[in-house]
């Protein structure tokens, strides 16, 4: 009568094959994948590595602390090229949402899926290689950076506004448009208020990442810190790269303390 | 009871009046000195604008043949070195992510576990790209380093947060029938974080490839190595068929990490 298996068993046998399968395949494209890329790997210098990290470690040890007074000026850069950025992001990303909303988006048709283009391109290429492509086009220096930033922006503040313009709540609008609102006037008393909130939270989340990445953008000539690391890194002046690295460390963690202490006082 | 007979503007974050205005001035001061520092030097600007036209032809137009050995080299060291350094990182990041976890670890483990994953979040993927190319020399297995040690932070900091977001009921059930803690883990634990953790390794996989693009810049193999010497020569042709196949290939896996994880859960 009772054909109750003796033990327990968390999966059936079916799916016990088929997840021992889908490993075995990931193992094996593991294994592929590590011979393809290591085929030029020279091992001696691996081997070498901990020697070359001790090396290293003793040139960067103290960090020349008058270097900080000459730091000055690429910090206030590259504070003002993620504060520049971030709002050239913020006017750029602002009609692309509303573009983008499916509850707003003027001409869904056409304008949704080229508004939803641009967002993903914005987000697919890093803030790096805009750089270095602005840098080619425009010479180096902060505007390039500014614009860097702002373009890449674009994606992400984007992408978050406009799913919280499609998540605003319907009966506000509903109770606007029975007034015999305008389009306009639609926008500006029902749905702006409502997604206010979400926008400068957003906002400040993507200065606060900004900070982290104009910090580097001069690696490619975009002026800031990052020039200064770039510099000391060719002249081998291991405690200046040592002082940078302290600094971008300290702005990084007061930007995200900012950040986070007006989230707070936002939401 | 009176109402009032025309409508206000609700209060904003800063009731007093004054505040508001002088937060405003002040942004505004700030504004115009900060685009004063900024010298925009105009000749170059449109001697680049030439350079601009031409780079923007050359995206409309790619030449995926003349440079295609050097871009399919960097394209496999990419999409290696992510798929790799995402296995990789993730298997470290699993034993770190349970030791981070404060209701299933001991006060020390948790706190270096929580310590290696601020260490990790902290230091920017290029600027430890720049260290690994100096230790291990150029090529793919500085930047598999760099984004294994990348991953490490961000897996094991969301899988820390979601062992502790857990539903406690099912593991107190577990721990009633006499388990031992590897036994807690793999019953009452597992299950309820591995349908998450898959959907995070994939996001992971998604961001890995992104990053592969960009850390070849500092000498760490992948296809932004190849990126930045066609850009170096004004191949801008080249440049716009190598973004046109980030874009392509980043467009490709979110949305079938997406559909993956939909999936899956």
């Amino acid at each position: 009568m009772s054909d109750f298996p003796a033990s327990w068993q968390f999966r059936s046998p079916r799916t016990r094959l088929a997840l021992w399968f889908g490993w075995l395949c990931l193992v094996a494209l593991f294994v592929w994948c590590w011979q393809v890329m290591n085929e030029n790997t020279i091992w001696m210098f691996v081997q070498d590595a901990p020697r070359q990290a001790a090396d290293i470690g003793g040139r960067m040890w103290p960090p020349r602390w008058s270097y900080l007074g000459e730091l000055m000026v690429p910090l206030w850069d590259t504070l003002n090229m993620a504060t520049l950025g971030t709002l050239l992001g913020v006017i750029l990303a602002v009609p692309v949402a509303f573009m983008a909303a499916r509850n707003t988006s003027p001409f869904p048709l056409l304008l949704r899926p080229a508004a939803l283009f641009v967002i993903v391109a914005s987000r697919s290429i890093n803030s790096l290689i805009w750089a270095l492509l602005l840098v080619a086009i425009l010479g180096p220096g902060l505007l390039a950076g500014i614009i860097a930033i702002g373009l890449r922006s674009i994606g992400f503040i984007g992408k978050l506004l406009y799913e919280a313009i499609e998540e605003t709540d319907i009966r506000q609008v509903e109770a606007i448009t029975a007034t015999g609102a305008s389009q306009a006037q639609i926008l500006h008393y029902a749905i702006v208020p409502q997604i206010l909130p979400a926008f400068w939270g957003i906002t400040v989340f993507r200065w606060d990442i900004n900070i982290r990445e104009s910090a580097i953008l001069g690696l490619v000539g975009a002026g800031g810190l990052g020039l200064k690391l770039q510099s000391s890194l060719n002249t081998l002046a291991w405690p200046q790269v040592t002082m940078i690295l302290l600094v971008i460390l300290a702005t990084v963690i007061l930007s995200e303390w900012v950040s986070a202490k007006v989230r707070g006082a936002l939401i | 009871m009176t109402y009032p007979t025309t409508w206000r503007r609700p209060p904003q974050i800063f009731t007093h009046r004054g505040w508001r205005i002088g937060l405003q001035l002040a942004a505004l001061a700030y504004l115009v000195f900060a685009l004063g520092t900024l010298d925009v030097n105009w000749t170059r600007i449109a001697e680049g604008g030439e350079r601009g036209l031409r780079f923007i032809w050359g995206f409309l137009s790619p030449d995926f043949s003349s440079r295609w050995r050097d871009i399919s080299q960097g394209l496999i060291e990419s999409l290696t070195m992510t798929l790799t350094s995402t296995v990789v990182g993730v298997a470290i990041s699993i034993p770190i992510g349970i030791g981070a976890a404060r209701n299933v670890a001991p006060a020390w483990i948790y706190a270096i576990c929580r310590s290696i994953i601020a260490i990790s979040r902290a230091l920017q993927e290029i600027i430890v790209a720049i260290f690994f190319v100096a230790m291990f020399g150029f090529g793919p297995f500085a930047g598999f380093l760099t984004l294994s040690f990348a991953t490490i932070g961000f897996i094991s900091k969301l899988l820390a947060e979601d062992i502790e977001d857990i539903d406690e009921a099912q593991a107190e059930a577990i721990r009633a029938t006499g388990a031992s803690w590897g036994q807690l883990i793999n019953y009452a634990i597992q299950p309820q974080v591995m349908p998450r953790l898959i959907g995070l390794s994939l996001y992971r996989l998604d961001i890995n490839f992104r990053e592969s693009a960009v850390i070849g810049i500092v000498g760490a193999g992948g296809i932004g190595a190849t990126l930045n010497t066609a850009i170096d020569r004004y191949e801008y042709d080249s440049a716009g068929a190598i973004l046109l196949i980030i874009i392509a290939l980043v467009m490709v896996a979110e949305y079938s990490s997406s559909y993956l994880r939909k999936f899956l859960q």
